[in-house]
């Protein structure tokens, strides 16, 4: 480029606010995919140090108590009428979760396909599982609640910092799945009205900006049953 | 290479693999507990299931593997300054354990007899 068009160029440069605009864009694309899920990639970065800073400050207090932890394994035994099965409620809640990043993934398969009806129906499987497993969870802190008399200052059965570390992780993770229920729920009503075929010339990345939503919640959830109820 | 804008197919076969894979590594993962391996043995395993479930979820059914590397250093990078923070408070973690035992715990008389 010569001098002369450089000088030019730079002389077109917008000040103000939209200089502000005009020098943060600079017209240079880092990640090469849409917008959108560049945005939600760096949305779940941020998720991640946020799980994080929970997992750790359970990890803190469980390290520093000096007061025995409560033995996860036997305050999630649920028993069907005879011996109490360790932990198989979550076990359950874990196989709900996987089906569901499974059909997701099909999903957003399908949706590349363009296979409205196939993708429609599997994110409304999606959907459903990832309800069921918000409804287990109701059930878990009912029966922890009502039954174990676990409070966020205290419980029966161990260090007092249990029932805080537990509610905290798993309700916010809860209300990140509930949020994506809702989420895949408006998604998929858009694939099925044909809102995409109509105002983005039939492109459903979409459909896979809400499965990396999806599959980042999975992904949490395998860290929480491994640090909160397994270890 | 990675496709122009991001845009992912793939053949459904690879999903169904990492699905069953899931499947089973939970089962593992459930597996450690329901037996009660205890100690090193226990943690070691549930270490290894939870980065290889992990791993595949977002390697596979988050499209990871195929995307540029910009975007996955961007991603996965950071993540790692968090092996820092919890080495730290690991370490404070125990420093608060071994403060309430000569505090507060059957020693706290012999170290710092009652005046």
């Amino acid at each position: 480029m010569t001098h002369e068009a450089m000088a030019g160029t730079v002389t077109a440069i917008p000040i103000g606010n939209l200089g502000v605009v005009a020098d943060v864009s600079g017209d240079k694309q880092a990640f090469q995919v849409p917008w959108g899920k560049a945005m939600m990639w760096i949305f779940l970065l941020s998720d991640t140090f946020i799980f994080s800073c929970f997992l750790i400050s359970y990890m803190t207090v469980r390290i520093s108590t000096t007061v025995p932890w409560p033995n996860p394994s036997e305050v999630f035994a649920l028993s069907f009428g005879g011996e109490p099965i360790p932990l198989i409620l979550i076990a359950i809640m874990t196989f709900v979760l996987i089906t569901s990043s499974g059909t997701m993934a099909l999903a957003v398969n399908f949706g590349y396909r363009k296979n409205k009806k196939v993708t429609v129906l599997l994110m409304m499987a999606t959907a459903l599982l990832g309800a069921t497993f918000v409804s287990m969870q109701a059930f878990e802190w009912t029966k922890l609640i009502m039954e174990e008399g676990v409070r966020p200052w205290g419980n029966p059965m161990g260090a007092a910092q249990f029932g805080a570390s537990f509610f905290m992780i798993t309700g916010f993770h809860g209300m990140h799945v509930t949020a994506g229920v809702i989420y895949l729920s408006i998604i998929a009503y858009r694939v099925g009205s044909g809102f995409y075929d109509r105002n983005k010339g039939g492109n459903y990345e979409t459909v896979e900006i809400a499965g990396l939503y999806w599959h980042f919640v999975d992904l949490v959830w395998v860290f929480i049953f491994a640090f909160f109820y397994l270890w | 290479m990675a496709q122009s804008e991001g845009h992912q197919q793939h053949p459904l076969g690879i999903y169904f693999w990492v699905w069953g894979l899931l499947f089973v590594l939970s089962g593992f993962s459930y597996g450690v507990d329901y037996f009660q391996l205890e100690g090193m043995l226990r943690w070691s395993l549930i270490l290894l299931f939870m980065f290889l479930k992990a791993g595949f979820i977002v390697a596979v059914f988050m499209h990871m593997a195929w995307e540029r590397l910009a975007l996955i250093y961007a991603i996965l990078v950071p993540p790692l300054c968090l092996t820092v923070f919890i080495g730290l408070m690991a370490i404070e973690g125990d420093y608060t354990f071994l403060t309430r035992l000569a505090a507060f715990g059957p020693a706290a008389e012999i170290i710092a007899p009652h005046q």
